[in-house]
């Protein structure tokens, strides 16, 4: 593999070589590359073989861990749906209004990649529990946001915000508003319009936002380990069982939920490849 | 007469009522208030809980000052560490066709897919007690995991792809014009990147570099799972406010934390300033009047 890609660009025409380094910055890339990241992800892969088939499926089908793949991918997916709802306003209002303070308000939309998710966890628990500044109007009626499911919800709608108002915001911004007005002389209402003409043109956008947020929030800890309540079975996340299991020697255990995680991830790192393959055609055609 | 009026009827098409406009703002504006400015006021607020003193004191703590110090020691290795590699990996992917490009994209993206704690295990696994190094790095005295080089690894994954992904499609869309030209033109390579490239990538460079620093400051799961956690030695400020946190030294722990949220305020104010000048740059290259065509 590695001496193929080396190969390539000999077969290539002269011209293309002008410019020097590419052995020297391929090379380099390649090596640290396989330094940082894919020897220690072997090395995780290998563990995970030196398992017995029993003692793989034990760590990874036990019931409190299946309870923490439901909670993490539940939870999940229903933050990335409320951010593909809300962040999609976000975008609509950001590209297509003008009003006070817009400036700053899109500045801090990325306020979640910037902020460490432990400063995040512990100012939306203190907000959410009981004395907090929501949680002390919640509580009386009931609602209780913090130490439980609908914590977990809220911390990964804090940390996926950004991603779907990113990607729908620049597809949004390119739309040519030249269909929209013929869709209109031609009688469309403004919902027919936005249903019909609109909405397909950010379609993929969308949904690779709803996707990076979604995996964003399957990979999550920092934010949510303070506002969970971490209760087995009922609030505790995957990548805490992965800790727990450390924590208590258990490396095996750890290394065969770890797998489970990484090859989620590898789905849907190719899920979001796809969909922006997909999204860059739809700009193109 | 009918076409003005077919005018304006497209112009209203594309615009929606005032009161559907205003109402939209305001919703999107109430879920920007509750899910970001309410987070980061109660940060300050907590810190501040019991006044300026007791905040102050909670910082001048030796804990949290070697906190602080080696916060900024991992950001300092780690930050040019992925600079060079994002350097080199842009200019390669960038500027030339190879086979398995698009693979190598790719992986480059992959620690971002990876979640934080699998990505501190995986080093653990390599350089722990039982880890493949681990006989040979106990038998050398060498420390790796549960010290500061683990974290300092730990750290260099989870940032990995940060300046590469700014640089590659920046790059990419300059292509390879102005360099081919300096080279025609009798400069070396070093040249040619340091007087043709290098201005021509600078904010998407110093964009790449804030956003990766504030994510190495920040990092929290990977380098828990590394750090063992001793204060004083390898206890990095996010991990420090969770330690503080969980002893139930509230205001210490949101004076550490308003430290960080202090950090990513800068980090957004600088975000956008460099996202102004691109701009404006951008802007000023598209005014240039065209070249005069040969008579």
């Amino acid at each position: 593999m590695t001496a193929a890609v080396l190969q390539a660009p000999a077969e290539k025409r002269a011209p293309k070589r002008v410019l020097p380094g590419f052995r020297l910055t391929l090379g380099y890339t390649l090596f640290y590359l396989a330094l940082i990241v894919l020897l220690p992800l072997s090395a995780l892969i290998f563990k995970t073989f030196t398992l017995t088939g029993e003692q793989f499926w034990a760590a990874v089908a036990s019931p409190r861990v299946v309870a923490s793949y439901q909670l993490t991918f539940g939870a999940s997916f229903f933050a990335a749906l409320v951010n593909s709802v809300f962040g999609l306003l976000v975008a609509w209002v950001l590209v297509r209004y003008q009003f006070p303070g817009k400036r700053i308000v899109d500045a801090l939309v990325d306020l979640p990649f910037a902020l460490p998710t432990a400063v995040a966890g512990i100012s939306l628990t203190a907000l959410l529990a009981g004395n907090g500044w929501i949680g002390s109007l919640l509580e009386p009626h009931g609602i209780q946001l913090a130490f439980n499911r609908n914590g977990v919800v809220i911390a990964l709608i804090f940390i996926g915000l950004p991603f779907v108002v990113r990607t729908v915001q620049p597809v949004l911004e390119d739309a040519e508003k030249e269909l929209e007005e013929a869709a209109t002389c031609l009688g469309a209402t403004r919902w027919q319009t936005f249903r019909h003409v609109i909405f397909p043109t950010i379609a993929p956008a969308l949904l690779t936002g709803f996707a990076m947020a979604f995996a964003r929030g399957v990979g999550e800890y920092g934010s949510v380990i303070f506002i969970a309540g971490n209760m087995p079975m009922i609030s505790e996340i995957t990548p805490l069982i992965i800790i727990s299991k450390l924590e208590q020697y258990d490396y095996a255990g750890a290394t065969a939920v770890a797998t489970v995680m990484l090859l989620a991830s590898f789905v849907m790192l190719m899920v979001i490849n796809s969909l922006q393959a997909w999204q860059r055609k739809r700009a193109g055609a | 007469m009918s076409s003005t009026r077919t005018i304006r009827r497209a112009k209203a098409g594309t615009t929606e009522p005032a009161w559907v406009k205003w109402s939209l703002i305001a919703v999107a504006l109430g879920f920007i208030f509750l899910f970001l400015v309410l987070p980061l006021a109660a940060v300050f607020t907590e810190a501040l809980r019991k006044g300026g003193e007791e905040f102050l004191l909670a910082l001048k703590e030796p804990d949290a000052w070697s906190a602080i110090r080696l916060t900024l020691l991992i950001a300092a290795i780690a930050v040019p560490m992925n600079l060079v590699f994002g350097i080199a990996a842009a200019w390669c992917i960038a500027k030339y066709e190879f086979k398995g490009k698009a693979f190598l994209t790719t992986l480059v993206d992959l620690p971002f897919s990876v979640s934080p704690v699998v990505a501190g295990l995986i080093y653990v696994l390599m350089f722990g007690a039982h880890g493949w190094f681990g006989p040979w790095l106990q038998a050398n005295d060498i420390k790796i995991v549960f010290a500061v080089p683990g974290i300092v690894l730990a750290t260099i994954f989870v940032t990995f792809p940060f300046i590469a992904r700014e640089l590659i499609p920046l790059m990419q869309a300059q292509g390879t014009d102005e360099e081919q030209a300096a080279q025609v033109l009798g400069a070396s390579g070093w040249q040619t990147f340091w007087h043709v490239t290098l201005p021509n990538i600078k904010w998407g460079l110093i964009y790449g570099v804030i956003l990766c620093n504030a994510r190495a400051m920040g990092e929290f799961g990977a380098v828990s799972v590394v750090s063992g956690h001793i204060r004083g030695q390898t206890n990095t400020m996010p991990l420090h406010v969770e330690i503080l946190y969980n002893e139930y030294q509230s205001v210490a722990a949101f004076a550490i934390a308003s430290l960080l949220a202090l950090l990513a305020l800068v980090t957004l104010v600088i975000k956008s300033f460099v996202e102004w000048k691109f701009e404006r740059d951008q802007k000023a290259a598209a005014d240039l009047p065209p070249e005069k065509p040969l008579a």
